[in-house]
């Protein structure tokens, strides 16, 4: 049985992250639940954008590719459309996947790609010094909301359940064995599965919000997590400042891969006396 | 006895690339480029490979540079705007050289300009559209035939270089119908990148010599490395040494030049002995062809000079042409682009003129021979 340490790249710990920050975190329950599932490194492939989130991919022990700012979700359905076998993993933040991002995302939520994208929520920009982003919430202060933020955020869950993930789940790094679960149910889902894991930035949105340092960040988390099970049974106006954790979307629908390759035998089977295509050269496929 | 077929440039570009072992389009409709998308979606699944559509071109460039780290030969297509959101990417496919084939065919400009009509405003931005120093090869096809030659050159020069490849096509010439033969398969040379033996002490950005091209791994083969559009060492990982950075730019600009005189393509007619020689590319260079035929049947010495390859530019038979001739006339469907390389390239051997169109018509040989007469006069 191989431990989560095994899927990082050791040579290149220590990483970047703050003390406090909830990166570490995240990316220490992907790779043990990884692990857990004895997935063969080999046939992972990470990809991310831009941020503090996705400074991940270097660290882990695949093929891994860190790309431009908000594009990662893009690259991974090349390469999952490519290699349908493959394992593809976007780690990607609040400000890469929903602002920059925002329009692959939707859409690989419609195809339902098999992709795992975990989401990592600081509600702002730390890597250039926390600017507000589409996930902060409104009055919030960031360096450029000096006098709170007008915007509206996203819920980040709802948006992709209604442009059609097909499993969407919520966790924090203070509620580490859940997030854990919430990656396995989410690898595991033949599709395109959603992992926010709220996550403390202290060094900027916690520094600039006056809301404390790790620990009462990580206290935050704790005091406002409810689990979906657990609030199913409680009234309205308890559930009024808390946000909601655990599985919260989960139902099949066709895998846009597995649907290609279903037209493309049909095609093939419908063109059988067809050698090679157009110029009768038999280089383009697998 | 190969039979001859009427067809359109962009389809050309199509079985081209088919035929250079293409199996992963990604792209968005944008005229006038669509029909190479369309015959894409048709072809690729009755062979095995894979099309997609994506939700825009930023993502179409991403998803084709993510097919080809798994290995395959990839393509997009586009137009003006949709090649202006690409150039982020077309950056990233340059410094960690992943090979990916780009058809740009040009429409007029800038922003959505006239998306049905000629141009070759592209020229520019074909070379330096992303920021920082980069190599990218840039190939202009002056006719349907060439479409499908220079798209399977195209990605022979991606694989071997592991470089971005423009097709710099235009409305008229992607449009236009032909009758065209097209050669053997088996008289065509197709190349593919080349893999490391194994994975052990792989070093993907390690080149072997000045200028060299490392080997290239593909994804989900037991390989695990990092790719990264940060500047990176030869391990692959990010680097904050300002030498090591600077020798990677180094490296990457050195690829191409020093690969300049294998890509070096062009065409010529009466060059030898002409007094006016007229330097054209793409659509341009038909009407060219025309104007120096008739300039030539009416006694005076023209010639033509037609880069296929436009970046790197053909310098070295340019100037040697340069020092010999009277006066260059460099026509183009724009207000003046290629004519500065052909300036810096000539630097005062002769008087370089540019002529300029931005009408969205073709220009009409009449056009050229009166310019080509107007100063022979």
């Amino acid at each position: 049985m191989s431990s989560g340490l095994d899927y990082f790249r050791q040579n290149r710990l220590p990483h970047i992250w703050c003390p406090g920050c909830g990166h570490g975190t995240v990316t220490g329950a992907l790779t043990r639940t990884l692990a857990k599932l004895g997935i063969d490194k080999n046939n992972v492939v990470v990809v991310s954008g831009i941020g503090c989130s996705s400074r991940a991919s270097g660290y882990l022990d695949f093929d891994t590719l860190h790309t431009a700012h908000g594009r990662a979700i893009a690259f991974a359905t090349g390469i999952k459309l490519s290699r349908p076998d493959l394992k593809v993993i976007v780690m990607t933040g609040d400000g890469d996947c929903t602002a920059i991002g925002g329009n692959h995302f939707i859409h690989a939520a419609r195809r339902n790609v098999d992709i795992t994208t975990i989401v990592m929520n600081n509600n702002n920009y730390g890597m250039t010094s926390g600017q507000y982003s589409p996930m902060t919430p409104t009055g919030m202060l960031g360096t450029t909301a000096p006098y709170g933020n007008v915007e509206r955020p996203f819920d980040l869950a709802n948006l992709a359940i209604a442009s059609g993930a097909t499993f969407v789940a919520r966790g924090t790094s203070y509620h580490v064995q859940l997030l854990g679960e919430m990656i396995e149910k989410a690898l595991l889902n033949p599709g395109f599965s959603v992992v926010e894991a709220v996550v403390g930035c202290p060094t900027y949105y916690g520094r600039k919000n006056k809301l404390g340092g790790a620990v009462e960040l990580f206290n935050w988390q704790k005091e406002h997590a409810v689990n979906v099970k657990a609030a199913a049974a409680m009234a309205p106006e308890k559930l009024e400042g808390k946000f909601l954790i655990g599985e919260l979307y989960n139902k099949a629908a066709p895998e846009f891969t597995a649907e290609y390759a279903r037209l493309v035998e049909g095609v093939r089977r419908k063109f059988d006396d067809f050698q090679g295509g157009v110029r009768g050269c038999a280089q383009n496929s697998d | 006895m190969p039979e001859a077929k009427l067809m359109q440039g962009n389809e050309a570009c199509t079985l081209g690339a088919l035929t250079a072992g293409l199996s992963f389009f990604a792209g968005y409709p944008i005229t006038p480029s669509t029909e190479i998308a369309e015959l894409c979606s048709e072809e690729l699944p009755k062979v095995g490979g894979k099309f997609i559509q994506m939700e825009d071109e930023i993502g179409s460039i991403a998803a084709i540079i993510g097919a080809s780290l798994t290995g395959r030969k990839a393509m997009t297509a586009t137009s003006g705007p949709g090649f202006s959101l690409m150039q982020e990417l077309m950056g990233y496919a340059a410094i960690s050289e992943v090979p990916i084939v780009v058809i740009d065919v040009q429409r007029v400009g800038p922003s959505t300009g006239m998306p049905t009509s000629l141009a070759q405003g592209d020229v520019m931005q074909a070379r330096w559209g992303t920021h920082g120093d980069h190599p990218v090869v840039v190939l202009a096809p002056g006719n349907v035939r060439e479409c499908f030659d220079l798209t399977i050159k195209a990605f022979n020069i991606a694989e071997e270089y592991r470089v971005p490849v423009v097709v710099l096509s235009d409305e008229t010439i992607g449009h236009m119908r032909e009758k065209v033969v097209l050669p053997e398969l088996k008289s065509l040379t197709i190349v593919d990148r080349k893999a490391p033996a194994a994975p052990a002490g792989y070093l993907p950005y390690k080149a072997d010599q000045d200028g060299g091209v490392p080997l290239m791994a593909p994804f989900g083969k037991g390989y695990r490395w990092h790719v990264t559009g940060l500047s990176h060492d030869e391990t692959g990982f990010p680097t904050n040494k300002g030498d090591v950075a600077g020798a990677l730019i180094q490296r990457l600009m050195r690829k191409v030049e020093k690969a300049e005189p294998l890509l070096r393509d062009y065409a010529t007619e009466s060059a030898d002995d002409c007094d006016v020689l007229v330097l054209a590319f793409g659509s341009s260079a038909m009407s060219a062809t025309s104007a120096v035929r008739q300039a030539r049947a009416a006694g005076v010495k023209a010639g033509l000079f037609r880069p296929k390859t436009i970046w790197p530019f053909p310098e070295e038979p340019l100037r040697e042409l340069a020092s010999r001739v009277k006066r260059i006339i460099v026509p183009e469907m724009n207000l003046g682009q290629l004519v500065y390389e052909v300036e810096r390239v000539v630097a005062g051997k002769a008087p370089v003129e540019r002529l300029s169109k931005v009408n969205c018509e073709l220009f009409r040989p009449e056009e050229i021979l009166a310019s080509i007469m107007g100063g022979s006069k």
